[in-house]
């Protein structure tokens, strides 16, 4: 006589959602907790590095939207002097073929994804907003040589912080910070 | 004598005339019974959303006020702002009256909810016998919203709802019978009075018996067939919006809330309990019965329609009847004293008679899947 079907597997079942109730939460509460994202993204703007740059417009021509405008006059020593250095992120795919098409490392994607604007003129980036600075940092995609200076990705927030999955009772509010927050 | 008596008694007194001795204290305790239930239902909403989610590894509301408290008052403004759309198909009359039909019985029944000794706004010699017939009228209102609503989903959550609650009504009522021998007297106070030990302990299987009948009676998940949602959309309430909607909402965690105020009097010693005050406790003890309700609704999946049924009929039915007899023959046959042999008798019962009856839902011997 085999028992069976007496509701064990409901207590089971109890007992996991129970243990459930004491896991962290998973959610990213996000304008207040930022997720520390891959490091080889394909962010939402192009870096560019003025320095690099000799202007030979290889990037333009690699772009299938035809999205890069740039714009260069002669200087000394045979060489050229950039003007204008357009991208209109609005109709850009974020391909990456500039990228990798640059001989010079010059152009690297962008680590930074907040780039919404209120007005479609806002989305064409110049040169001066291109250009690299703190807020703007260039991701490891197809520059690796970026790839160590980057803060690790990590998909729990609060992981390293208070230990992974442990049993921990957190504070209900939202006052968890973490790393990247 | 309840406070309200006395209530009375103080206002005639002080010579107030004859009639408003009379409504005075009725208007105080219908409105306090009205200011409870609502507090505790927004509570209940609130405590329901932030514990299934922190099951299910959410956060929960947690933006408006502290912790989120008051994201159900947000969302009782945001749903009385709606329009109110009656459908061209709809019973215009019944479509009106039903949510009141759902939502006033479930103030009825706690005209004899015991919050304290003297707490309770009526105490009824047949107190229980007055719950059970008060919130069966909830059932005709949902059916009203059903039919009423002239939609095909609405019509099958109808369909589905007189069969639930006339299957589960019985074996909810023959466990009540149960308490009442042990108790001896059907009154709310006396019965909450009478328990020196809480009769879950006294009768586990009895309370098991009511948990999950009351469970179908209120139609909280895993029988929650009237409004699946992954089946037929919203179940009665499909047509309804606005104010009329609220008055389901309302109703359906003051249901919750009713019955786990009636499961906290009839097996967990009502107000008793240390230190703490008496209506605190009863508060502590109702969301603590709410607590695990919500927590059954995380783990549990919905159970079918045939489930639902042969459940009710082929497992709760026979256990009730079966306690019923024991707890008889045991008030009858045991000396008064012996409440912990009575507990260690029931106990073992309970154990042998779940295992039996799990015979029961196999067929040819588990050969095959029902």
């Amino acid at each position: 006589m085999k028992f069976e079907r007496y509701g064990i597997g409901i207590a089971k079942g109890m007992a996991l959602t129970f243990r459930h109730l004491f896991r962290s939460p998973i959610t990213v509460q996000y304008p207040d907790e930022k997720l520390v994202i891959s490091r080889r993204t394909r962010g939402n703007e192009l870096v560019w590095f003025p320095l690099s740059c000799t202007g030979c417009a290889t990037c333009a021509k690699a772009c299938p939207q035809g999205n890069i405008i740039v714009q260069t006059h002669r200087g000394g020593e045979s060489k050229f002097i950039v003007d204008k250095f357009e991208l209109d992120t609005g109709r850009c795919m974020f391909c990456g073929l500039c990228v990798e098409s640059c001989p010079y490392n010059a152009l690297a994607m962008g680590l930074s994804y907040e780039c919404a604007k209120y007005r479609r003129g806002d989305l064409v980036m110049n040169k001066e907003q291109l250009s690299v600075c703190p807020d703007r940092q260039p991701s490891a995609y197809s520059r690796p040589q970026f790839e160590d200076s980057l803060p690790e990705q990590s998909l729990l927030l609060y992981d390293r912080a208070v230990g992974g999955q442990k049993l921990t009772f957190l504070p209900w509010s939202k006052r968890k910070r973490g790393p990247g927050a | 004598m309840t406070l309200l008596d006395q209530f009375q008694l103080m206002l005639k007194g002080l010579d107030w005339p004859e009639w408003a001795v009379y409504l005075t204290p009725a208007i105080v305790g219908i409105l306090l019974i009205i200011v409870f239930v609502l507090t505790i239902v927004i509570v209940f909403i609130w405590w329901e959303r932030r514990l299934i989610s922190r099951i299910q590894i959410r956060l929960g509301p947690n933006r408006c006020g502290p912790e989120g408290i008051f994201q159900p008052i947000a969302t009782a403004v945001k749903i009385l702002l709606k329009e109110d759309i009656v459908p061209d198909k709809a019973d215009k009359l019944i479509h009106f009256i039903a949510p009141i039909t759902v939502f006033v019985p479930i103030l009825l029944i706690f005209a004899v909810m015991p919050f304290d000794q003297g707490a309770i706004l009526v105490d009824l010699n047949v107190g229980i016998i007055y719950v059970i017939a008060i919130s069966s009228i909830s059932v005709i209102g949902i059916f009203m919203a059903a039919w009423g609503s002239g939609n095909k989903y609405s019509y099958i959550a109808g369909m589905r709802s007189i069969a639930q609650m006339v299957s589960y009504e019985i074996p909810v009522v023959l466990a009540i019978v149960g308490i009442a021998l042990v108790a001896g007297s059907f009154s709310m106070l006396r019965i909450v009075e009478a328990q020196s030990i809480p009769f879950i302990l006294l009768q586990p299987l009895g309370f098991l018996i009511f948990f999950l009948g009351s469970l179908a009676e209120m139609n909280r998940s895993p029988f929650d067939l009237l409004e699946a949602d992954s089946e037929i959309v919203a179940g009665y309430h499909i047509e309804y919006s606005g104010m009329k909607f609220a008055m389901f909402y309302l109703g359906e965690y003051g249901v919750a809330l009713a019955y786990a105020g009636i499961i906290t009097t009839l097996f967990l010693g009502g107000w008793q309990g240390i230190l703490l005050p008496p209506v605190l406790w009863f508060v502590i003890k109702i969301m603590l019965v709410f607590s695990v309700i919500v927590w059954m609704r995380a783990t549990l999946p919905r159970m079918r329609v045939d489930q639902l049924m042969s459940f009710a009929w082929k497992f709760l039915l026979p256990m009730a009847v079966i306690n019923l007899l024991l707890v008889a023959a045991e008030v009858l046959v045991l000396p008064a004293g012996m409440l912990w042999v009575m507990v260690l008798i029931n106990f073992a019962m309970a154990a042998v008679l779940i295992l039996l009856w799990s015979r029961l839902f196999t067929l040819g011997g588990g050969r095959v899947e029902v």
